[in-house]
């Protein structure tokens, strides 16, 4: 088994309640993800793109086993994450770790950075003396570019780009074998945005990490991501390497997408055609019958409502559900 | 004439801690029917350049200086005077739509108020102008949809919203702060495209206040790059992108990775952004400059202009990559 992660078919479906409804009544079935399939091999980082609402961030946390899964599997080094109990999963639970979007919230503003850093350690492995715990949380603050000396600190008084280095050094304490990182840079500002993304490349190319890189802007999933996947409505729009899906995307959502990314030159950005996608995302309590983009889709046909497409193979690991696609340069390519 | 000239606007907040200078002399202006970006980060000053124009300033703030619209000065007014002008002239819309909407009101009741207050029409002929303002900015179904709650539509729906109101006077500037960093892409794309198109129908000249240069790039005729509170460069869009002038303009652009290209390592700003309460007597860039001389951290760079270029910065425009 070569891949360190396999999801297969994996689906997550929230119970919802009508609203005014009776207590008693069943509640809907809203499908935030449904029957995704990929692999991530060992070292690579498989960025996740999509509008809000696609599923990206559902998936990231049924993955971490945050939320339970409702179908499928998720094969880590060969065990089935998702249909295991608490106990035997906690085992994997050290090599799945997380980053998360809103960087000050996801610190405990009672305890101190030096804590923070130190919790997963502590909790995995309790017998670790101090001094070895404090040594580890140095080296580590040191790592991601925080001094050491402020390892009392709290997380208030930290700015934004700080607060998230010290969510990766949490992450990274227990040398986790993936990362799954939620709109890590989404939340900083353009200047912090460069810093964290470089030192995330750094850190992941240096320590062997496997990642897997949510975010909704497709530039900077391209830039830090070997392969990408599309969601659209909790399915896999498309699947393949990030510099082919970018120059040459197959599906008609990947190309309305890459020309809704706006790119900062502005002779480039003037002359490029603007096919702007109507609409927005439909509710994800009735999703669209057969294929859920044909109610935005410029090249949908009547048989586009009768079946759900297969995510097909179309070759060099390119994979695409759309049974019309065509490779289309959506991009004026610059110099 | 310019539509809009401010002349060394100073806005300052007093607070517990002390003054805290949120605009230093920001001095720009700008025609009839232009686009004009002020792009900068998180406490460059940028919003509340726009909130002190508009006279929105919180209650602990002050705005000195000069800010000329059609020869009058916005800031000598009172509120009583600066509510004809509001919304009648001058319109801005916010980043987030749902907080700027008031949600007990049903939309036409919003829309209408504008209307009377402005025009003194009846309820049911502003209703009706307002129901044709939604049609325009192409919300489907508008007739029927006017009678809803802001809460009852979606993120993007709710911008137009708030783009019809504002331009239900016809003013002749519009203010957009940040209008479409809470959307999607997609939606971001037909928002920018709805913004163009009006424009062009109306001859609305637009200030678009962004952290995004991308947007920029499509949309603005001129642009206005804001740091800690001061203003570090300006000239033509195209101008700003191809030569950048400013070592903070070069590493912005630098620092944003790029669909269209192979970028290997990012270039960064070393650094966090400015805390305002306590910048230095000099550039305000100068502690994350990588090229800053001596003095730059005591010596506050004088605005140089050649041509229709401004920038503020000691290092020789030649010299900065």
């Amino acid at each position: 088994m070569d891949a360190l992660l396999s999801v297969r078919n994996l689906s997550v479906t929230f119970d919802v309640a009508k609203p005014g409804a009776w207590p008693w009544t069943p509640p809907r079935k809203l499908h935030a993800v449904s029957e995704v399939s990929f692999d991530l091999k060992p070292g690579e980082c498989l960025g996740i793109v999509g509008e809000s609402g696609s599923g990206k961030s559902t998936l990231a946390r049924a993955i971490v086993g945050t939320i339970p899964s409702s179908g499928g599997n998720i094969f880590f080094e060969g065990a089935d994450l998702a249909n295991m109990d608490t106990r035997e999963r906690r085992v994997h639970r050290r090599d799945v770790q997380m980053i998360f979007q809103d960087p000050l919230a996801a610190l405990n503003p009672r305890m101190t950075v030096g804590e923070i850093i130190a919790e997963p350690l502590i909790t995995h492995e309790p017998n670790t003396p101090r001094a070895e715990v404090k040594k580890r949380v140095g080296v580590l603050m040191e790592r991601v570019g925080l001094l050491p000396n402020l390892i009392n600190r709290y997380p208030h008084e930290f700015s934004g780009g700080q607060c998230q280095r010290i969510g990766i050094a949490r992450a990274l304490i227990l040398k986790p074998k993936l990362i799954i990182c939620d709109e890590p840079v989404s939340a900083l500002d353009v200047s912090v945005q460069a810093q964290v993304i470089n030192l995330l490349m750094e850190l992941q190319r240096d320590m062997g990490l496997s990642m897997i890189f949510i975010a909704h802007d497709l530039s900077v999933v391209k830039h830090i991501s070997d392969r990408t996947l599309v969601l659209y409505l909790g399915r896999v729009m498309e699947l393949a390497n990030s510099r082919k899906l970018t120059t040459l995307p197959e599906h008609p959502y990947t190309q309305a997408l890459i020309a809704s990314v706006p790119i900062p030159d502005p002779v480039l950005e003037r002359a490029r055609p603007r096919p702007v996608l109507e609409g927005e995302l439909p509710s994800p309590l009735s999703p669209p019958s057969g294929c859920v983009f044909r109610t935005r889709c410029p090249k949908a046909q009547a048989s586009c409502a009768d079946a759900r497409p297969v995510l097909e193979d179309i070759g060099s690991d390119h994979l695409v559900a759309c049974p019309f696609h065509e490779a289309e340069h959506v991009l004026a390519v610059g110099s | 004439m310019s539509l809009l000239e401010i002349e060394d606007l100073k806005v300052t907040f007093t607070t517990a801690d002390g003054d805290v200078n949120a605009v230093n002399g920001v001095s720009f202006h700008i025609d009839k029917g232009e686009t004009l970006a002020i792009v900068g980060e998180s406490g460059s000053g940028k919003s509340q350049t726009a909130f002190a124009t508009m006279g929105l300033l919180a209650r602990n703030g002050r705005a000195t200086g000069k800010a000329r619209f059609d020869g009058q000065d916005l800031l000598q007014m009172s509120q009583r005077e600066f509510n004809a002008i509001r919304s009648k002239d001058i319109a801005m819309i916010f980043q987030d739509p749902m907080t700027s909407l008031n949600p007990y009101l049903k939309v036409s009741d919003q829309m209408a108020e504008v209307l009377m207050l402005h025009k003194g029409i009846g309820k049911s002929q502003a209703v009706s102008e307002s129901a044709q303002m939604l049609d325009a900015v192409r919300i489907p179904d508008a007739r029927a949809r006017i009678t809803m709650y802001p809460h009852e539509f979606s993120g993007g729906m709710r911008q137009r919203i708030m783009i019809a109101m504002s331009l239900l006077c016809q003013p002749r500037l519009l203010i957009a702060d940040e209008p479409t960093t809470a959307l999607d892409v997609t939606v971001q794309a037909q928002i920018m495209q709805l913004l163009g198109d009006i424009r062009q129908d109306f001859g609305t000249a637009v200030i678009l206040i962004t952290h995004d240069l991308g947007v920029v790039a499509g949309f603005c005729d001129r642009t206005l790059v804001m740091y800690g509170g001061q203003v570090m460069e300006e000239g033509s869009t195209d101008d700003i992108f191809a030569t950048p002038a400013h070592p903070y303009t070069s590493g912005l652009l630098r620092a944003v990775p790029r669909l269209d290209r192979e970028m290997g390592e990012l270039m960064t700003i070393a650094g966090e952004p400015p805390d305002m309460s306590n910048l230095p007597t000099g550039c305000p860039f100068s502690p994350r400059c990588a090229v800053s001389l001596d003095h730059c951290r005591n010596q506050r760079p004088a605005m140089e202009t050649t041509g229709n270029r401004r920038r503020a910065c000691h290092l020789p425009a030649s010299e900065v990559v």
